[in-house]
């Protein structure tokens, strides 16, 4: 429902289509907190003359996180299931003037995708990726994720998860990408801050949002009141300057570090194609 | 033009050149590497990209990603790599994305016989993926037909917004013959319809001929590239209406131009004739030499050939020739026998599958025919 009344207008509604609200997101999702400190970081870099929101292009594949790209008020495109970062990668190639964003969930960008995510970080190829951690497969319900701690119960792990979690942010530390970040729905600054940066690097550029999701994964852990569970995630999150891989690891016990933790300057694929100047 | 001698691979990568192409992504496969090993060589030079992807699921996601900056663009497999790409099939569908997929079939199931040929991915170029659509697929015979049933399919996909098949094997991809490269001008080059910048975009409102078009990346539409279901301004719509709606017109903006996207020839087709035969692609070569042998020793016989392989056009396939007796001649366990059978339903419909690693010798193919002469 378009909102008339200039009183009422948000000024961050210029980034939404506003006519799709309400979202389909539940009371307590930090989807919209990740959204609205990016929204802020390409307003300042839009007012700042570095960013041209036409060039913007947004891209999603399947899940919570991905469908953000219904709402907002860009070149956007809601894709298959794990294949976002494929179809971004075609997009940047074919028109290197496009800054392209990839957004999803743990499930979409490192379950299914998590093969993609690989090869795109491997080639520093230029896209920003924004993947929200929610630790479930939120939107069908509830089943385990490859960030699901060790134990936890989900629909389809009654029995407690037997896996370990697989961690992104050391995964892609290994890798060729450029710019790998963590932050959390608990520290919006940080999207904020780390996400504007993250606009002015080439190559491949990945930022982790830890959220949370008490509807589904608050749930299955005994935090389903949002307030609740946004409360226990404050309390663990930690911010570092400059922290090591090491110091990646989540954990529910010790606490969840967050910060910068590789910052590249190596050639991007763009560059490296002869497609965009080295400066 | 330029005359040149070539394979039926080097060919499609002539032919996407000559239609436009400007990005390529794909991952290597036994018999269709040559397509992407040419491209990569050529189409930097003339200001495309060629990247090889992690896989054939990324090679497709890619080239609708590339489609929507504004390219044309294309990906080349054989078999196991077509069968990943099924799902991406269905997001160029419904996202009405112009998309070329060459598949140079070789012998399955599953890994099968990487190195030879076969015709028996003709249903999945059909029907691939999941959903309720039609994609155009063309057949090509030789070499010159490669490259001119490549730049069709560019046509088709630009023109009709879809997704095109071509549908080549590995007799042709290895095949080398004489070929007539064209020139700048001296063949027909569609480009989709674009909105005129500054225009209000409905991203997915139909023109009169049912085709939206194209809200292309960068320049201020806000397009809404969109998976699921959806009205006429890309929003999610899970409703009877517009399901109806969208479905019927992504099947009835192709059948409207039948006329353009199906081809076919036919040959020695008169009152007189008795036997037709029916051949495509590769098969069809020997189909050929079969006819004129039995004409040779007296039987009237003629011969229809398929360029366009989906979809068929069964008005003009019925009234091709007044034949009694149609044989259907393919390299596979007789698949396309099943709709030419069901288009001439007053008639005696044969079929004549081969299965053949190799392109079928004369002796094999007469023997096969013989069963119902």
């Amino acid at each position: 429902m378009a909102v008339e009344n200039p009183k009422y207008i948000h000024p961050l509604d210029r980034h939404l289509r506003t006519d799709r609200i309400p979202t389909m997101y539940c009371p307590g999702c930090g989807i919209g907190i990740a959204l609205g400190a990016m929204f802020r970081a390409i307003d300042k870099r839009t007012r700042e003359g570095l960013l041209d929101p036409d060039k913007i292009v947004w891209v999603g594949g399947i899940g919570c996180s991905a469908r953000a790209t219904l709402y907002v008020n860009y070149d956007a495109a809601h894709v298959l299931h794990g294949r976002a970062i494929s179809f971004a990668t075609g997009v940047v190639l074919a028109n290197p003037s496009l800054q392209v964003i990839v957004i999803g969930g743990d499930g979409d960008i490192a379950g299914i995708g998590g093969n993609h995510l690989v090869h795109a970080a491997k080639r520093n190829i230029d896209m920003i990726v924004v993947m929200i951690t929610n630790f479930v497969y939120a939107m069908t319900g509830g089943q385990v994720a490859p960030t699901t701690p060790l134990g936890v119960k989900t629909t389809t792990t009654p029995r407690g998860n037997p896996e370990p979690p697989l961690n992104v942010i050391k995964l892609l530390a290994s890798l060729n990408a450029n710019y790998v970040a963590r932050a959390s729905t608990t520290t919006p600054h940080y999207i904020e801050s780390f996400f504007y940066k993250a606009l002015g690097i080439k190559g491949f550029r990945f930022i982790e949002v830890v959220s949370t999701c008490p509807e589904i994964y608050g749930r299955h852990i005994g935090l389903r009141d949002p307030v609740e569970m946004y409360n226990e995630l404050k309390k663990r999150i930690k911010y570092k300057q400059k922290p090591t891989i090491e110091e990646a690891d989540i954990s529910w016990e010790t606490g969840i570090v967050i910060g910068e933790f590789v910052e590249r300057n190596m050639p991007s694929y763009l560059e490296l194609l002869g497609k965009v100047r080295v400066e | 033009m330029k005359k040149t001698f070539t394979s039926g691979n080097i060919a499609v990568a002539e032919g996407a050149i000559t239609a436009g192409l400007k990005f390529y992504a794909g991952y290597p496969i036994t018999p269709s590497s040559e397509i992407m090993e040419y491209l990569a060589e050529k189409l930097p030079r003339l200001g495309g990209v060629v990247i090889q992807m992690e896989d054939e699921i990324a090679s497709i996601n890619a080239i609708i990603g590339a489609s929507w900056a504004g390219v044309k663009s294309m990906t080349a497999t054989s078999g196991p790599g077509f069968s990943l790409m099924a799902e991406a099939i269905g997001l160029a569908v419904i996202t009405e994305t112009p998309i070329v997929v060459v598949n140079v079939m070789r012998a399955g199931p599953s890994t099968g016989v990487p190195t030879k040929t076969s015709q028996s991915d003709v249903l999945q170029a059909r029907w691939l993926a999941h959903g309720d659509y039609i994609v155009p697929c063309y057949v090509p015979w030789s070499v010159q037909e490669a490259y001119d049933l490549t730049i069709k399919a560019f046509n088709t996909a630009e023109l009709l917004r879809t997704p095109v098949i071509v549908l080549s094997d590995a007799v042709i991809a290895h095949l080398w013959e004489p070929l007539v490269i064209y020139d700048e001008g001296e063949v027909p080059i569609i480009n989709r319809k674009i909105p005129k910048t500054g225009e209000k975009v409905i991203p997915y409102k139909p023109d009169p001929d049912l085709i939206p078009p194209m809200p292309i990346f960068g320049r201020g539409f806000k397009a809404i590239v969109e998976s699921l279901v959806h009205d006429e301004r890309g929003y999610y719509a899970p409703r009877d209406e517009s399901y109806k709606s969208l479905v019927s017109r992504l099947h009835i903006k192709i059948l409207k131009r039948l006329d353009y996207v199906f081809d076919y020839e036919t040959y020695y087709c008169s009152n007189e004739c008795e036997y037709m035969l029916v051949s495509y692609g590769s098969t069809a070569r020997i189909a050929y030499v079969a006819m004129l042998e039995l004409r040779k020793r007296g039987f009237k016989v003629c011969m229809l050939r398929l360029k366009t392989l989906w979809p068929l056009d069964s008005e003009k396939i019925s009234k091709s020739c007044n034949a009694s007796r149609i044989i259907v001649l393919e390299n596979n366990m007789g698949k396309v026998y099943m709709d030419i059978e069901r288009i001439f339903k007053d008639r005696e419909v044969y079929p004549a599958p081969l299965l053949s690693l190799e392109l079928p010798s004369l002796r094999e193919v007469i023997e096969v025919i013989n069963t119902w002469l």
